[in-house]
């Protein structure tokens, strides 16, 4: 499978990558060879093979659904580009 | 013969026994990292912290109080998150970063008494084998000089750099494909991924999460063996560690291998192998057998595979795990027309090209129609490399030997096309994909450039595989760069 100018166009903005057309191509070429590199799987037998979920033998841990954290909004925000009154600022989403 | 020459072991007992002070013995490797900024190892060295961290230390081992690790200089990898650092990973788009909380790994290394001398140079968010994809520019590997710039490998090549320029007594490094073990290889040092499962991964900054786990770069096995015991841990803030306790690594070094079983496994061989690479394996094989172990060969016949699935894996992951990075919550803004444009802005300015790379291969698989084709298809392939290492394990084997890399440290610039850089990694992606512990230990120099060896152990066997390792070494010998 290849991809193309389209689909990669399609990609980088599922991605949230702005792109121009100039990188969009560079983007294509290299994908195409890195997917053309992949295929190779394709020729795996893998009938009745399960995906592997967790690569160490070991139960997730559970714990009881309580507050285990948290009361310090400060620093939460310490490193926000834009907060204020214990909020994050972003561009307005709703008219 | 200067105090940053000490090993890991020989400094923590010259410490302990008052012979040394870690306020000399910080001040020592202050210097040597001030005297060598051109290798760009640290992009943060944090001397004030390192010297009020050395008197802390000073000052327990004078009432006799200090810990397992008192006084200690060491590197961490600027993936992980340290309180009140900067903590970049190497990416533009974390910006000025200052986590409010310390990643489990450190706050152990802390705990047990060592000093923080800063923060390591890596590939961008630790996607690289060269350290060539860093946004603040390659690590020079000290085997190289001016008139050959060789890369020190990657991701972790300021922790592998810094470690072979006695620029700290030992670093931190991460290992998602091969990002601890190829550095090692290639710089002469010893570098070790635990079991997936074996170190907390809480507080670094994530990859690719089935696949991250860290583990340390040393001078000597005895020294890696002496940094995970106080690195790993079973820790509540991440549910994948895994509750199996943490042994004394160190007392295990001694075991020797009599008795044990290595395997050679068949598909480790590249062609065209270079002459060095095929006689240090052979080389390795009969120092091990010398020593008392047995020598098997067997077949691991899903090994070619393993770098496709990795991949596709990885990338998949990355691709979900950097969708974190969108200008609201930390690190780089860059403002757009409406949220969706700021997104998109802000990305576009904050990811390298590899970083990019990778997110758009890993959204590609994942979206809609092509899920069962990639990503699917290879957690099924997984499945298949990780029951070979099952069946070879059943068989009674201890251990695999392999070379860690396909060759030794290539000129900085010298791979420009992605899968001829992937292919780097040939020898150490199985590992990760399987979740096995594995280390680099070095073999021997080829035209005056280190190579390393692997060794491949069963699951939380990490003191068994040591002992091996500990063999191995005691057989090569240690090599350090020339001097510059």
């Amino acid at each position: 499978m290849s991809v193309d100018t389209q689909t990669v166009r399609r990609v980088a903005h599922l991605a949230r990558l702005k792109m121009d057309e100039a990188e969009i191509e560079r983007l294509k070429g290299d994908m195409n060879q890195i997917l053309g590199f992949v295929e190779q799987l394709a020729e795996v037998n893998v009938d009745g093979v399960e995906p592997m979920t967790s690569v160490v033998d070991a139960v997730l841990k559970q714990r009881d659904d309580v507050i285990t954290d948290g009361g310090y909004p400060d620093r939460v925000l310490a490193n926000a580009p834009e907060a204020a009154d214990g909020f994050f600022l972003v561009p307005r989403v709703v008219e | 013969m200067s105090l940053t020459d000490l090993t890991l072991a020989e400094a923590r007992d010259k410490l302990a026994a008052k012979e040394i002070r870690s306020a000399e013995l910080t001040e020592a490797y202050i210097g040597a990292i001030e005297a060598t900024r051109s290798l760009n190892a640290y992009i943060l060295p944090t001397p004030d912290k390192a010297r009020e961290m050395a008197k802390a230390s000073d000052a327990k081992l004078e009432t006799g109080k200090g810990g397992p690790l008192e006084g200690v200089p060491l590197g961490i990898k600027d993936l992980f998150c340290t309180e009140g650092v900067r903590t970049t990973a190497c990416s533009k788009i974390l910006g000025e970063f200052i986590p409010p909380y310390e990643s489990t790994v450190t706050r152990n290394l802390w705990d047990a008494g060592a000093v923080c001398l800063g923060k390591l140079n890596l590939d961008e968010f630790a996607m690289g084998s060269s350290n060539e994809t860093s946004a603040f520019g390659p690590v020079m590997n000290p085997w190289g000089s001016d008139n050959q710039r060789l890369t020190p490998g990657g991701s972790s090549g300021g922790s592998s750099a810094a470690v072979a320029a006695h620029l700290c007594v030992a670093a931190t490094g991460t290992d998602t494909g091969g990002s601890i073990r190829q550095p090692a290889a290639l710089t002469g040092t010893v570098g070790l991924k635990p079991t997936y499962g074996r170190c907390s991964r809480w507080g670094i900054v994530a990859f690719a999460s089935s696949l991250d786990q860290a583990g340390p770069i040393t001078r000597t096995v005895r020294d890696a063996a002496i940094m995970l015991t106080h690195m790993a841990s079973v820790d509540d803030k991440d549910s994948t560690s895994v509750d199996v306790p943490v042994e004394d690594y160190e007392a295990a070094l001694e075991r020797g291998v009599k008795g044990k079983k290595i395997g050679i496994p068949k598909e480790y061989s590249v062609d065209p192998m270079p002459e060095a690479l095929a006689a240090f394996w052979k080389q390795g094989e009969e120092w091990l057998r010398d020593a008392g172990a047995e020598i098997v060969h067997v077949s691991l016949p899903h090994t070619k595979y393993a770098l496709a699935a990795y991949y596709i894996v990885a990338p998949a992951e990355a691709s979900s795990n950097l969708a974190r990075y969108d200008g609201v919550r930390y690190g780089a803004r860059v403002p757009g027309d409406d949220i969706i444009d700021m997104y998109e802005a802000t990305r576009a300015a904050g990811f390298g090209d590899e970083v990019k790379r990778r997110i758009m291969i890993g959204t590609y698989v994942l979206s809609a129609g092509y899920y069962d084709a990639y990503y699917l298809r290879a957690q099924k392939v997984r499945t298949l490399i990780k029951r070979d290492f099952e069946n070879v394990f059943a068989q009674g084997v201890d251990a695999l030997l392999t070379p860690t890399t396909p060759g030794p440290a290539f000129e900085l610039g010298g791979k420009q096309d992605p899968v001829e850089m992937y292919l780097n990694d040939i020898f150490t992606v199985p590992v990760n994909m399987a979740g096995l512990p594995g280390i680099s230990v070095p073999a021997g120099l080829a035209n005056g450039l280190p190579l390393g060896l692997q060794l491949i152990g069963k699951p939380f066997d990490e003191a068994g595989l040591m002992s091996i390792a500990r063999t191995l070494e005691e057989a090569a010998g240690s090599f350090a760069p020339p001097a510059r």
